[in-house]
């Protein structure tokens, strides 16, 4: 190794390096490592037992119930990713859209709007959770207060409005977040392409389509990135509001429960597995880190195209 | 360079003595979930290190719903306690299947004397050896607010129609019934049992038991039927009510009666002292049935099988299986200890404590909590789910039997 000396330069950059890099290996690269390791084998509570290979994977992915389970979860988190995708992202596109035309009371707003943003998800799903509680709750009370007692109704404890009112809770409190984003690269637009456009006399909804939106794309890669392997993460707030299980009847159920309760066990129900729960993670985050990964070499592509 | 060689080497020397100087005769720690009983267990503690003055006992309580996961790993990496409390059954296996805890066959006495129920549920079903000292009991049963059944003019009810009388009472006169929601998921498998023991009987457990009977059996199906009915007189919107809110609705006097644990009836007085709790059975079809309750044990004291203290820790598990303590547990914790000959001196206790003669296990819990699909998250879901009319009692057994059979043999061939 000719010319290899050890500069000044080199070694401050070295120091620079080594520790993140180390911080990384140790914090992220080995526990995905002694998950897949641990997928491999058959668990008797924390002790190791045989090596099974595939097994694990085999059952979590064909064999019943485990197949129904996690057909279940995935389903959810798709329609999660489908509908934060429309209207936390959608209405997040349009408040800044607001936000940057400086409607009335926009000063005001861009605080409300990402106040939510900044509460603890624990603190969001109490609330939300006693706002939704059939008796009690705000929810029904202000729908009876109006009049309409016919549409008061225990919405976490049935299958067809629990899943859509987590996802309403989850969009309510990072509804700001794509706001921000959006709204930053609106600011970024040169002025003097806005004014030509004006000039131009376009619509408002061509200018809207045609100009901003190609010239923010750099932000809504980072924005859809985001919500996708958001809501294949999705976990604290269906465990705040709908237990472990998923309730009602793994109505909201979704990956990120599955694997908790298979790995950990569930006091009330059911026993530690490590073994599928392991390969749960590791088919979780392979499916998250391929498709985000592809999607956003083809965003980035876009961005330039645009 | 050779200042941190120094300074290294001090410090390693220095590591090195520390962990050869014995920490005093002999330190125990003892680690459990409880952290609400802390100062109990220090008091019980105390007793016992008065006839034992060369040992020291330390109570360190972790916080129950990751209490598993932290003792499983640390006992996995030989950092775990001397003593600990475990859970029963499969939870109880998943400690003491790995080899971790000391086998106590035959070397305290005391547990011959112990109900077999007790010791069935800290025996490792692969060797038949007990590894833990039970320590309580608990109950499936309805409790009622005495107060709303007197104003009421009603009486615990003795049979099924009994029970479906009262409830109309009480709902006309604007009081919930009963308390229970089934938002949580597990309080679906409480009500199960606390109503429908006795309409399953003795002989549904005897057959599930033999393996002559499946969750298609009639009389599970007609347990859950009744259950089914009577869910009427749950509250409003019942299916989005948590078990934190039903808690609230019995606690402060709008609702007449919660089926579920006896573990419930302390928290209850916490919430409200002044309520006035009595309790009763699940109520058989008609008289002359057994009006039956459905009994399981929480866990037990064990030790670990490596601890450098075997002698001192056998000695403080003989003191946990002792009268002595069964008693003071009894008194201090309010919970009904398995220690043959302990009296009780609340009368609620007591009137547990006879309940639980007759009675069946809670099935779930006690038979079908080993292996993955377990018995109780199959029995939660489908409860939850007829509770919400999207199943039929029927379905729910026979979705039972069939998530069993994927590893339970009796149910292979039926």
């Amino acid at each position: 190794m000719f010319g290899m000396r050890i500069t000044r330069r080199g070694l401050w950059i070295a120091c620079l390096i080594v520790p993140p890099v180390l911080v990384l290996a140790l914090f992220t690269v080995y526990p995905i490592v002694t998950a897949l390791g641990y997928a491999f084998f058959d668990w008797n509570g924390a002790a190791q037992g045989d090596f099974v290979f595939l097994q694990n994977f085999r059952d979590v992915l064909f064999r019943e119930p485990f197949a129904t389970w996690t057909r279940n979860a995935f389903l959810h988190n798709i329609v999660v990713f489908a509908v934060l995708m429309v209207v936390q992202n959608g209405i997040g596109f349009l408040i800044a859209y607001a936000l940057w035309r400086n409607l009335p009371g926009a000063r005001f707003h861009r605080v409300a709007v990402f106040l939510p943003v900044v509460l603890s998800t624990i603190i969001v799903g109490f609330v939300w959770k006693l706002f939704f509680n059939p008796l009690f709750g705000l929810v029904n009370q202000t729908l009876r207060a109006i009049g309409l007692d016919m549409l008061a109704q225990p919405w976490l404890g049935q299958s067809s409005t629990a899943l859509g009112a987590l996802i309403l809770v989850n969009a309510w409190h990072w509804i700001g977040f794509p706001s921000l984003i959006y709204l930053a690269g609106m600011q970024r637009i040169p002025g003097e392409i806005m004014d030509a456009a004006r000039m131009d006399r376009d619509s408002e909804l061509s200018i809207l389509r045609r100009i901003v939106w190609p010239l923010i794309a750099p932000s809504a890669t980072i924005v859809f990135i985001l919500t996708f392997i958001g809501s294949f993460n999705w976990f604290e707030l269906p465990y705040i509001m709908a237990g472990v299980d998923g309730s009602p009847y793994g109505s909201t159920d979704v990956l990120g429960l599955y694997f908790y309760r298979t790995a950990f066990g569930n006091q009330s129900a059911g026993t530690q597995d490590f073994g599928h729960g392991s390969a749960l993670a590791v088919i979780t985050f392979l499916f998250i880190a391929v498709v985000a990964g592809f999607w956003t070499v083809h965003l980035r592509k876009r961005e330039i195209e645009l | 360079m050779s200042v941190f060689k120094t300074l290294g080497i001090a410090a390693g020397a220095a590591a090195i003595a520390a962990s050869m100087v014995p920490a005093s005769a002999s330190d125990l720690t003892f680690w459990s979930w409880r952290q609400e009983d802390k100062s109990q267990y220090e008091k019980y503690i105390t007793m016992f290190e008065k006839d034992h003055p060369d040992t020291h006992i330390k109570f360190k309580a972790y916080e129950a719903d990751n209490y598993a996961t932290i003792l499983s790993t640390a006992l996995a990496g030989d950092q775990g306690p001397d003593l600990m409390m475990v859970r029963a059954y499969g939870a109880f296996e998943s400690v003491a299947g790995p080899g971790y805890l000391m086998d106590l066959d035959s070397k305290i006495p005391a547990l011959d004397t112990f109900p077999k129920a007790a010791i069935k549920a800290e025996t490792l079903r692969s060797d038949g050896k007990v590894y833990a000292v039970p320590f309580a009991s608990q109950t499936m049963l309805v409790m009622y607010n005495k107060a709303v059944f007197k104003k009421n003019g009603i009486e615990p009810p003795k049979t099924w129609d009994d029970l479906m009388a009262d409830c109309k009472k009480l709902k006309q006169a604007g009081i919930y019934p009963f308390a229970n929601g089934t938002a949580t998921a597990w309080q679906n498998e409480t009500i199960v049992f606390a109503l429908g023991s006795s309409i399953m009987g003795k002989g549904f457990y005897d057959d599930l038991q033999a393996g002559k009977a499946t969750f298609e059996d009639p009389r599970f199906v007609e347990a859950l039927a009744k259950l089914d009915a009577v869910k009427k007189y749950f509250p409003n919107g019942f299916t989005g009510i948590d078990y934190p809110s039903s808690q609230q609705l019995f606690a402060s006097g709008m609702a007449g009666m919660f089926a579920g644990g006896s573990f419930e009836i302390a928290n209850f007085k916490q919430q409200n002292p002044k309520l006035d709790i009595g309790v009763f059975p699940a109520p058989p079809e008609k008289t002359g049935k057994d009006a039956l309750v459905s009994v399981f044990y929480d866990g037990g004291y064990a030790a670990n099988a490596k601890t450098e203290h075997p002698k001192e820790a056998l000695e403080f598990l003989k003191f946990l299986a002792s009268k002595k303590f069964g008693q003071a547990f009894a008194n201090g914790l309010g919970n009904v200890s398995p220690v043959p000959g302990v009296q009780f001196k609340s009368p609620l206790l007591s009137r547990i404590a006879d309940l639980n003669t007759t009675s069946i296990p809670y099935v779930m819990l006690v038979d079908f909590r080993y292996e993955k699909p377990s018995g109780s998250v199959v029995l939660q879901q489908q409860i939850q789910k007829m509770m919400a009319g999207k199943a039929t009692p029927k379905e729910v057994g026979a979705k039972l039997t069939k998530d069993l059979a994927t590893y339970y043999k009796p149910f292979q061939n039926q």
